[in-house]
């Protein structure tokens, strides 16, 4: 086995030395009747350049070379080749989380980089290291709020995306036993309702609003794409003690929209920065925060502090909150999280800088304004048509979506995410996201497949 | 230190060689802030193919004016900065990684390769699952080979780490007392255990229950039979323990579990000790988690990713978490089908979005194929072997509180050292002057003072070599020049930072001397 270093006589040798027989002995504690006797049935043992075959044949089978007009809370971005460069440096890759702070100052001073980038785009005060994702950064933030206020109620919006809602209740019936066990989890019942303009409606945020509200959690930009009016959930909500939890799916939209600085907490899915999409994962959580609610913060802190030569030095800090101090007293049982991608993120935005995400993010709400206009032009009606909006937008067509999307395939196109599955009450919706790398002339195509809708079929609903 | 004046030369104290290392200059680095000046940059866009929006037309008072203090640099500053961060890290692809319980193994570069090629780096979760079935088919291989190995029923690969694993795998277990219409409120967890397994007990609602080590350091049987009851939900029990020994009696602790209807849940951290050699689910586990960042080769990145599927028994399939993958019918290249299965009325519902770390996966598969089950079996004996060889060379110099024999990882404790005032950190912090990563130091809390020590497979005879070597002159230093080892380490770029100042006065981002942050 290649990735072994030992010869047969250097094992024996050192059986020898340990005074055992065989390797045997090693696992004599182990009761006779439940050792495996025999080979596991998984495949052979494979050559370097079989196992590339093998996931290049996998690879094929996906979906390579299409145009696509995916978001939903994962995001086609360029990532510059110097991020993967980077990262896959053996320091950064292979080394465990840096308890040992002396020889671990090159990941510490980079999450600490990281937590500033955090707080400047999202314009809270204190970042953590990071989460799982985005939708377990926002079921930690909830119960984070639920410890702040000592209240158990979570508000959360309809328009947050419908995966992390699963989460969040998923979570939350953990908090009393005698919730439901299981089912009801597609269920709408409880969620707060979004108005005309696909933002959250205020009118019924005040009402459901009371002494029992811990926080309010919605998604900004939204599900939909609409940006929230945070100032004025943030009024009310405060105005009933509760807490403002935003999550932000996409986190290049900051890049151009105004940061929750009403909130007090971010919950935050960083993948757009730099980050593969990968099937859904590895991506990058982080959860940010007002300053005073830094005891309450799950995860892990870098911290500065000084050594005894008085030299800049970076430490995990408050590590009295985490799960190997504190045990059953944690804020979180959170351990592992997600360093190596957070670093990708903090190369993202270097690379970008200041003004690069501006640029980007500018880029990107062209193209998606401009894409919105094109189809509308062709017949698809935008939804929420009013209301300001990032890089995704809802259309509603007459020919159901599914049988649309079938029409643009053929043609290599993949078209936006049917949302009857979640969001039936929009009739023939889907959730298109246009980014930079959707160009002038895809978006024209695709207008041209709107049109060529099938007789008979009026686009328009 | 003083030494005695005995008239004769005073003795220089014991200083030991270190072979592995020589010094070496670090470059220094500045903060990516200080670094900054306004108008540099490092990207170029394509230029824009449609009409350029107006941020405050569309966006009204939504719209940003400046996203912050991002820093400005060219690409070459920037390269030089990660790389030279990267070189004030110590990594296992510089050497070895004792750290017990946590896995420090060998990344092979295949594994990171075949994740970037670009049908898999590049899929999109919601791509039509007609377009997705090279990924579908990486998972579903990925969860049987994971089943054989663990000889379980089912499997989900959702859990985004194992602490998330260990959530899961305990809502699993509350989700089938509660549909058997007993809901049950205790879960017990031996004083060895891993301090996720109370905090994830805690956070799932529960209460815990601590279950005492015997004098061996195992389950003490006993106890354990005086605590079940038909109020506990289930055992989290690590084995083998964190001291390294296989549970011998594991079956009566499934047995005497499983007659008062509680689970038998196992921490699958140290299953490195036993792949392909023996199988929990033969030995009477109901759910486990494995956490593939260890034992299955994905790399640790500094704290993450990391990966923690849960495999379960046939009665707790029904509640595993949205979606899972199902073969439907052959398609033209003869092989199933494969699709997302939604359609679950009793699961306990997503614990993440999409399907799990999907890139973990992929690496981890990569190493199942690299070494087959002949290789799986190699792997985990020369992991035992290596331990072992550690243990019979050091255990005349260092206590060895427990004296069972041990698999994968040995515990000794600072006792000795202690008389001199040396504790396990500082003998931690020495091992770092030798070119060695330190072992995890205080841990599990059943040792007082405990140096638990993992070599994991990975290591070549003349690597554990050096590695004793190292520990023996640590031992020798600690008796005759003790004030050498407490004020270690003497060759990093920082000494010992000050813990205390940090979590007194946190500080946790940059601030510009002007103020100039946008918060």
């Amino acid at each position: 086995m290649r990735y072994l270093p030992k010869s047969p006589s250097e094992r024996r040798e050192m059986l020898q030395e340990i005074g055992a027989q065989s390797i045997d002995d090693l696992f004599s504690t182990i009761p006779g009747e439940y050792r495996l006797n025999h080979d596991l049935e998984v495949p052979p043992q494979r050559g370097e350049q079989e196992i590339v075959e093998y996931f290049r044949q996998e690879a094929a089978r996906n979906a390579t070379g299409y145009t696509s007009f995916l978001g939903a809370g994962a995001y086609r971005h360029y990532r510059p080749v110097v991020i993967d460069a980077l990262v896959q440096r053996g320091e950064f890759l292979t080394s465990y989380t840096p308890y040992q702070a002396e020889i671990s100052q090159g990941t510490l001073q980079a999450i600490f980089e990281f937590q500033t980038m955090i707080c400047e785009l999202t314009g809270m005060e204190i970042a953590n290291a990071s989460m799982y994702d985005g939708s377990t950064a926002a079921a930690e933030a909830a119960a984070m709020a639920r410890r702040i206020t000592g209240r158990r109620r979570v508000l959360a919006a309809a328009t947050l995306h419908p995966e992390y809602r699963e989460v969040l209740a998923t979570y939350a019936r953990q908090q009393g036993h005698d919730g439901p066990a299981t089912g009801a989890h597609s269920s709408e019942a409880g969620a707060l309702p979004y108005d005309a303009n696909g933002r959250l409606d205020l009118a019924a945020l005040e009402q459901r609003l009371d002494e029992r509200t811990a926080c309010v959690l919605v998604q900004s930009p939204n599900f939909f794409g609409v940006v929230e009016d945070i100032p004025a959930i943030a009024e009310l909500a405060h105005k009933h003690g509760a807490l403002v939890v935003v999550s932000i799916a996409e986190a290049l939209s900051l890049g151009v929209v105004r940061p929750p600085r009403e909130a007090d907490v971010v919950a935050m899915e960083a993948q757009s920065f730099g980050v593969a999409l990968s099937y859904g994962g590895p991506y990058c959580g982080v959860i940010a925060a007002k300053e005073k609610y830094l005891r309450q913060m799950p995860g892990r802190l870098a911290g500065q502090t000084r050594d005894a030569e008085g030299r800049r030095g970076f430490v995990l800090t408050l590590a009295t909150r985490e799960q190997h101090i504190r045990r059953e007293k944690a804020t979180s049982n959170i351990c592992t999280n997600q360093a190596l991608v957070a670093l990708m993120a903090t190369i993202f935005l270097t690379v970008y800088g200041r003004q690069g995400i501006r640029e980007l993010a500018v880029q990107n709400l062209s193209k998606a304004h401009y894409a919105a206009r094109r189809f509308s032009e062709a017949g698809a009606e935008v939804l929420f048509a009013g209301a300001p909006r990032f890089h995704e937008f809802v259309l509603r067509t007459a020919e159901p979506p599914e049988q649309m999307n079938e029409r643009l395939l053929e043609k290599k196109i993949i078209g936006g995410l049917p949302l009857g599955r979640w969001y039936p009450e929009l009739g023939n919706a889907s959730l298109w996201c246009v980014t930079e790398l959707n160009t002038a002339a895809e978006i024209e195509s695709t207008t041209r497949l709107f049109r060529d809708a099938p007789e008979g079929i009026l686009t328009r609903a | 230190m003083a030494t005695e004046d005995t008239g004769e030369e005073a003795a220089i104290p014991f200083e030991g060689k270190r072979r592995k290392v020589s010094s070496h200059p670090s470059q220094n680095e500045a903060l990516i802030f200080e670094k900054s000046s306004p108008g540099k940059r490092a990207y170029r866009l394509p230029p824009l193919d449609v009409p350029e929006a107006d941020p405050s037309a569309l966006l009204g008072t939504s719209a940003r004016q400046d996203p912050g203090m991002l820093p400005e640099l060219s690409e070459i500053e920037i390269v030089r900065h990660f790389t030279r961060l990267s070189t004030w890290n110590y990594s296992i692809d510089l050497g070895m990684y004792p750290l017990g319980s946590c896995t420090m193994k060998y990344n092979p570069r295949v594994n990171e390769f075949v994740s970037r090629l670009e049908g898999i780096a590049e899929a999109h979760p919601y791509q039509p699952e007609s377009l997705s079935q090279g990924a579908l088919g990486i998972l579903h291989l990925l969860e049987r080979c994971l089943l054989e190995i663990t000889g379980m029923d089912a499997i989900t690969l959702q859990p985004a780490a194992g602490a998330h694993g260990e959530f899961t795998g305990i809502l699993l277990a509350r989700a089938y007392h509660q549909a058997q219409g007993d809901p049950r409120h205790k879960i017990l967890i031996p004083d060895s255990a891993h301090g996720t397994n109370p905090a994830t007990a805690a956070l799932c609602g529960y209460e815990v229950e601590n279950l005492r080590s015997n004098s061996l350091g195992m389950v003490d049987l006993a106890e354990l039979e005086h605590l079940v009851t038909g109020d506990t939900a289930a055992l989290m029990l690590t084995n083998p323990s964190t001291i390294g020994v296989f549970e011998s009696e594991i079956h009566k602790i499934a047995d005497i579990l499983h007659a008062k209807g509680a689970l038998l849940y196992m921490d699958g951290a140290n299953m490195n000790a036993l792949v392909g050699k023996t199988r929990p689910g033969d030995f009477g586990v109901d759910v486990m988690h494995l956490n593939l960042h260890k034992t299955f080769s994905t790399p640790h990145g500094g704290g993450g990713p990391g990966s923690g599927p849960v495999a379960a028994k046939k009665i707790l399939e029904p509640f595993l978490p949205t979606p899972v993958v199902v073969e439907g019918p052959r398609g033209e290249d003869g092989r199933p089908t494969l699709r997302l299965d939604y359609d679950r009325p009793r699961s306990i519902g997503r614990v993440r979005a999409f399907y799990g770390n999907f890139g973990m996966f992929v690496r981890a598969l990569a190493y199942i194929l690299a070494n087959g089950p002949d290789g799986l079996r190699q792997t985990t004996e020369d992991a035992v072997l290596n331990a072992n060889y550690i243990r019979s060379k050091l255990e005349d110099l260092y206590e060895l509180p427990y004296k069972t024999p041990t698999l994968h990882e040995v515990v000794f404790s600072d006792r000795r050292q202690a008389q001199k005032g040396v504790r396990t950190g500082d003998i931690a912090k020495r091992l770092i002057d030798y070119g060695f990563h330190p072992y995890t130091t205080s841990f599990p809390i059943i040792v007082p003072g405990a140096l638990m020590i993992e070599p994991t497979e990975s290591e070549s005879r003349e690597e554990l070599d050096l590695f004793i070597d190292a520990m023996r002159q640590i031992a020798r230093e600690a008796q005759e020049n003790p004030e050498l080892v407490l004020t270690a380490p003497h060759s990093t770029r920082v000494s010992r930072l000050d813990e205390v100042a940090a979590a007194r006065k946190p500080l946790l981002r940059y601030m510009p001397p002007d103020g100039a942050a946008t918060t």
